[in-house]
């Protein structure tokens, strides 16, 4: 078995053994009612951590995550309600606009040699600041598209909710996971991790796979950005503080080294999950602070890392 | 094969590339001929790095021209050589250590189906390949779950499969043992009986014999020669090396004043994996010169001397006490001083200014707490540079803008602040231009006639010859002659280093 998938193995048994724990505590919870608000109540979370896992893969990091989805909750609602616009043409813009904003990042990650950490705090206090521009208070969406939206869905079987941004963040996981380890821009993602000089020597444009994975990982954003706009219908320009770092640590428990080259899109997914658990167990139990999502998540994030570090730190060697 | 069939594939005529001040290469010719394996040789500093940067296409020759089977062409990067046909291997893989084996073979040209990469053909090809070069591993491990010999075979794969026209090794062998050379060397053999053009580095002269045709040898940036292997031995080798000509002298007249004194430093039985124990005396006032191939231990030696590396075994006395030296930190405080082989990168502190540099290790030497104030640093530091000959505009201009002769100097004089009892050099004259050698030779024989012990590692055996004691030569990591007085003459060093024991006085 390769290294890699250990960690993931590891984040996997983790993930059940919690869930079972959970169960047997509140039987309630083993439900598709309870999955489906998991899936609902995650979507814009799993997504953001999906464009994450690239950058990390790539030996960078995004910081402006969270305010790329408060810009575009913010901008997605003044183009509804104050410029009258479809919703599905807001959306366009707005995914259009966070895509070209990673480029540019992107863009001066590789040309101008910053680390990504400055490019991408830079970016957070812009897409941040720009949003308090565009409006500072909280704008409510009221379009009919909206509410036909929060009210299809999916009913599985036992009665859960399976609802469109549900569905939207499987798809993204579907799509990544094919991005990731079945085409060569995934190939070249991996390998700006492992080693961009080896890379470069080995033919991988690094310039447009730079350029691509800040693109992809704004772009997603912007995604769940609408998902987090359809969730609460409305535009704030603090809406999704810190998400972030949510999307970090999922990415990190999933099984990613942080330092990139190793990893699985997958493996987010169940990091995002974890979280989500420990969070539904937090209401379930009624009597938890909810700061002990925090702590939970802290010593998952601490135990992760003592885990990659042996791990990684001495590889088998075959002849 | 004659030299008349013999047809140059990749040809460079007439390079020439200036760093700053310093010619890295003057009016350099070199051919590599389809079918052969051509050595290219030379000490550090020699000019080979940079002539295969410039053959790969890293580099932009200031002067001269690339010819590939007889057409000029200008290569923008290395990627570029690649489309031509020219194919490198470097010492450190550079491949993919995350990755598969067989996506490190395929890697920007994998087979797609409906876009997307189609993995089964990637390995059966990857595993086909690799079986022509008699390798049979699972090609869907990552490639940093095998040796570095399977790593180095799978990374010639690669460029041979890319190029297929010129193959540079750029030391392959460095970290590999025994075994995995030979296996390393069959694959070679294999390619050049298909008639790839092979261009071989490396510092092992036992691996050019067993496999080269023809060596090319640089010295200080010119070619001194190109010739075919069956003409030559070791020692011719070894001399067009390391020697301008045979014909300097050792100069006993500088060191007869010399009295030896006391033993100041003894180093017994000292060893290290990959190291032979050593005994080493060195006395009051005397220079141990070493002289040796890269490769050959000389920097390892001093390395584990100043505890940068850790003894395994063997002890160390100063003035007869024994001290124990794990790190550099003992070293400082046993009164011993080190001044590294590559001075940018472990020596200067660069955007530091001159004064602080002086003073650096002697304030580590105090500690935190004994703070050097400001008048006693420019005193100190005027000190020394007077005392050395230091040519700084101001003492508190960063030394990073001096010349290479000067930094070295402001080395010497961080040293000679904390008063040592035993100074380590390595390579005191590399990168320094060629005038400047003298002024370094002299400050040597100077700080000998003070009475400091001191230990230098150099390859310019003129240098060495000029102002050591005694020459212990080194060769595969052994120290294995040890020469002194009237026996210090340049023929008996080159022997000793090519290793023809009938001629070498014991």
């Amino acid at each position: 078995m390769t290294r890699s998938l250990r960690p993931l193995l590891a984040t996997t048994l983790i993930f059940l053994f919690a869930y079972l724990l959970a169960v047997t505590q509140h039987p309630a919870m083993f439900s598709t009612r309870v999955l489906g608000n998991f899936l609902t109540d995650n979507a814009f979370l799993g997504i953001a951590a999906v464009g994450m896992t690239f950058v990390i893969l790539s030996g960078g990091i995004d910081l402006s995550v969270g305010a790329v989805i408060g810009f575009t909750t913010v901008l997605i609602a003044v183009l509804i309600m104050w410029l009258s616009l479809h919703p599905l043409v807001a959306f366009a813009i707005a995914l259009t606009v966070a895509a070209c904003f990673g480029a540019v990042m992107g863009a001066a990650i590789h040309y101008l040699k910053v680390p990504s950490f400055i490019v991408t705090l830079a970016g957070m206090f812009l897409a941040r600041g720009g949003a308090s521009v565009l409006s500072p208070d909280s704008i409510g969406i009221q379009h009919a598209f909206y509410s036909g939206v929060s009210k299809s869905y999916i009913l599985m079987p036992g009665g859960g909710r399976l609802t469109v941004v549900g569905i939207i963040m499987l798809a993204v996981f579907a799509v990544a996971i094919l991005l990731a380890h079945r085409t060569r821009f995934g190939s070249n993602v991996y390998a700006l991790g492992g080693s961009e000089t080896s890379a470069a020597l080995m033919g991988v444009p690094v310039a447009r796979t730079t350029i691509a994975i800040y693109a992809l990982s704004s772009f997603l954003a912007g995604l769940a950005g609408v998902v987090f706009s359809l969730y609460t219908s409305a535009g704030y320009s603090l809406n999704a503080l810190g998400v972030e770092l949510d999307a970090i640590a999922a990415v990190v428990i999933g099984g990613t080294l942080l330092t990139g080259g190793y990893g699985f899109v997958a493996g987010t997914f169940i990091g995002v999950m974890l979280q989500g658990l420990v969070q539904t167990y937090i209401v379930f139990d009624g009597t938890l602070s909810s700061w002990w999502t925090k702590i939970v998540v802290g010593v998952l994030l601490f135990m992760f890392i003592v885990l990659q570090r042996l791990v990684f730190r001495a590889g088998p060697r075959r002849t | 094969m004659t030299d008349a069939a013999a047809r140059p594939v990749l040809e460079a005529r007439g390079i020439v590339k200036v760093f700053g001040q310093h010619r890295a290469l003057d009016n350099v010719d070199f051919a590599a001929n389809a079918g052969e394996v051509h050595a290219l040789l030379g000490e550090n500093g020699a000019g080979k790095s940079t002539l295969i940067k410039i053959l790969t296409g890293a580099y932009h020759p200031d002067a001269g021209e690339l010819l590939l089977d007889g057409q000029p062409i200008h290569l923008r990067d290395p990627l570029h050589g690649q489309g031509y046909g020219i194919g490198t291997v470097y010492q450190e893989v550079n491949l993919l250590p995350n990755r598969s084996v067989s996506e490190n073979l395929f890697l920007g040209r994998q087979p797609t189906r409906f876009g997307l990469v189609d993995r089964r053909r990637i390995d059966a090809q990857a595993r086909d390949l690799l079986s022509r070069y008699g390798l049979d591993i699972d090609v869907r491990a990552e490639l940093s779950e095998y040796s570095v010999a399977v790593q180095q075979i799978v990374a010639i794969a690669r460029a041979v499969e890319l190029s297929g026209k010129v193959l540079v090794l750029d030391e392959p062998t460095a970290s590999l043992d025994r075994n995995e050379v030979q296996r390393l060397f069959e694959v070679v053999r294999g390619l050049k009986a298909k008639g790839l053009a092979i261009i071989f580095i490396t510092h092992f002269l036992d691996q050019v014999f067993d496999l080269a045709d023809r060596v090319t040898i640089l010295r200080n940036g010119r070619k001194v020669a190109t010739q075919r292997l069956d003409t030559l031995n070791t020692t011719d080798v070894v001399r067009m090396m390391l020697g301008k000509d045979v014909a300097f002298e050792h100069h006993p007249t500088a060191l007869t004043g010399s009295t030896r004194g006391q033993v100041r430093v003894a180093f017994k039985g000292l060893n290290r994996k990959g190291l032979a124990p050593f005994d080493l005396a060195v006395h009051e006032g005397e220079v141990v010169g070493v002289a040796g191939l890269l490769g050959s231990g000389r920097t390892e030696v001093a390395r584990l001397m100043f505890g940068v590396d850790g003894a395994e075994g063997g002890e160390i006395l100063v003035d007869g006490r024994p001290v124990t030296i794990r790190n550099p930190a003992q070293a400082v405080a046993a009164g011993f001083g080190f001044c590294p082989e590559d001075r940018k990168l472990d020596g200067i502190f660069g955007d530091l200014s001159v004064r602080e540099n002086i003073i650096i290790a002697l304030q580590a030497k105090l500690g935190w707490f004994r703070a050097l104030n400001r008048e006693d640093q420019v005193e100190l530091a005027g000190r020394y540079a007077e005392a050395l000959d230091i040519r700084a505009a101001n003492h508190d201009m960063p030394v990073k803008l001096l010349s290479g002769g000067n930094q070295q100097k402001v080395i010497l004089a961080r040293w000679l602040a904390i008063d040592p009892t035993f100074l380590i050099l390595d390579e005191p004259t590399r990168g320094i231009d060629v005038g400047a050698h003298a002024e370094i030779v002299r400050t040597i024989n100077r700080l000998r006639e003070e009475g400091l012990a001191l230990f230098v590692i150099s390859s310019e055996l003129d240098e060495v010859v000029a102002y050591s004691n005694r020459i212990v030569v080194m060769r595969d990591r052994e120290m294995v002659a040890e020469l002194a007085g009237p026996d210090i003459a340049s023929d008996a060093i080159v022997q000793a280093i090519a290793g023809t024991p009938q001629e070498v006085r014991p």
